[in-house]
């Protein structure tokens, strides 16, 4: 592995790490809910994405193994699933500050405007 | 160079998971620790993937999906349970 | 007789993309598996699949893959930015964005588009009105937030599906 590769890793790492960080910072400091959401969705998906393409190109490039792609898949799958989550999470929010928190109850079927808060 | 960004890698990953777990105590709402254990789980994806590269081995690799896997159907089944009482439609 | 084999021909080769990018090893018989499991799987689940329009302009969506990368690495910028800078200079907003396509499979890529990238989540599409609802983490602007989802990601839809 020559030293311009190994940096690339190391950037990718570092970058890969921080943003992952940083979304868990938006989610301890952002002040109501709907504004935590913003923070993992957007932020630690793209940090664990690139930590996750770092792990991609070291594997490819040692010796003994052959070019590694296996790491697309956990990273595909993160963005794909991260926006879903998000919306339910984001619909169960704002479903349990409708209806006065009273968990458990089942939703009404019809689709309810939720409104700006 | 490389071990030294895996040694940073690590310490940052690892507040992220504090601020996670900071948190999933705290609430105050039952989404609120949803999201906070949904992000706990894909910080700790990249932790095994960081260790995967810190001990030169692919064994951790399925471990990571496999998380990825769980915790997003966990997920889906706790906010399915909050918007409807029950898990399954 | 294709139609019958494979009803679901893209979703075939991403199974089989897939199985041949987790296996990690591109042995014969890994591959005739994957190709066994690529007929299969979307044989099994073909109800719970909903029929997309077809993709018109491939050389279109590629580009705009590239174009979304770029997208994701800024709006992430913009968000770590406003994650560690003064909170009480956000304007957090929900935004109702109009939508001109009529697809529920493209209304929901738009919605997950949107989560990804411009500062927003996409809470709720609305089928009877057609309007995405949309979270913004910061939005003193709602209109110009509004033109931007619908000329640089709305607008690329419509042209790569035919809808």
């Amino acid at each position: 592995m020559s030293a311009a590769t190994e940096a690339i890793i190391a950037a990718l790492i570092i970058v890969g790490a921080l943003f992952a960080l940083l979304g868990s910072v938006g989610l301890a400091r952002l002040p109501d809910f709907l504004m935590r959401l913003h923070g993992p969705t957007k932020a630690t998906t793209m940090g664990v994405g690139a930590t996750l393409l770092a792990s991609a190109i070291f594997f490819s490039l040692q010796d003994s193994e052959g070019i590694s792609l296996h790491e697309l898949a956990p990273l595909f799958f993160l963005f794909i699933t991260a926006p879903v989550t998000a919306h339910l999470l984001a619909k169960a929010a704002l479903h349990r500050q409708s209806s006065g928190r009273n968990s458990g109850q089942p939703a009404q079927t019809g689709e309810q405007e939720p409104g700006p808060h | 160079m490389l071990n030294a960004a895996v040694e940073i890698a690590f310490v940052m990953i690892a507040s992220a998971l504090a601020l996670n777990v900071y948190r999933l105590l705290v609430g105050p709402d039952t989404t609120d620790r949803i999201l906070a254990f949904d992000t706990l789980g894909i910080n700790s994806i990249a932790l095994l993937v960081l260790y995967g590269i810190s001990t030169n081995s692919t064994a951790y690799f399925e471990v990571a999906l496999l998380l990825a896997l769980l915790g997003f159907v966990g997920t889906i089944a706790l906010c399915k349970f909050l918007l409807r009482g029950d898990i399954s439609e | 007789m294709m139609r019958a084999i494979l009803p679901h021909p893209r979703l075939s080769l991403m199974v089989f993309l897939l199985w041949a990018v987790i296996t990690n090893a591109a042995s014969l018989g890994v591959l005739v598996l994957g190709a066994v499991l690529a007929i299969v799987i979307p044989l099994l689940t073909h109800d719970f699949w909903p029929d997309p329009p077809p993709l018109v302009r491939p050389w279109r969506a590629l580009r705009f893959m590239g174009l979304f990368g770029l997208d994701i690495v800024t709006a992430n910028w913009r968000v770590a930015r406003q994650i560690i800078g003064p909170l009480h200079r956000l304007s957090p907003a929900f935004v109702e964005v109009p939508l001109d396509l009529r697809d529920p499979f493209i209304a929901t890529l738009l919605g997950s588009i949107v989560s990804l990238t411009p500062g927003t989540v996409s809470i709720d599409v609305d089928q009877q009105r057609w309007v995405l609802l949309v979270h913004a983490l910061d939005a003193p602007n709602p209109e110009a937030l509004i033109s931007e989802i619908k000329e640089r990601y709305e607008q690329a839809l419509k042209e790569m599906f035919a809808c």
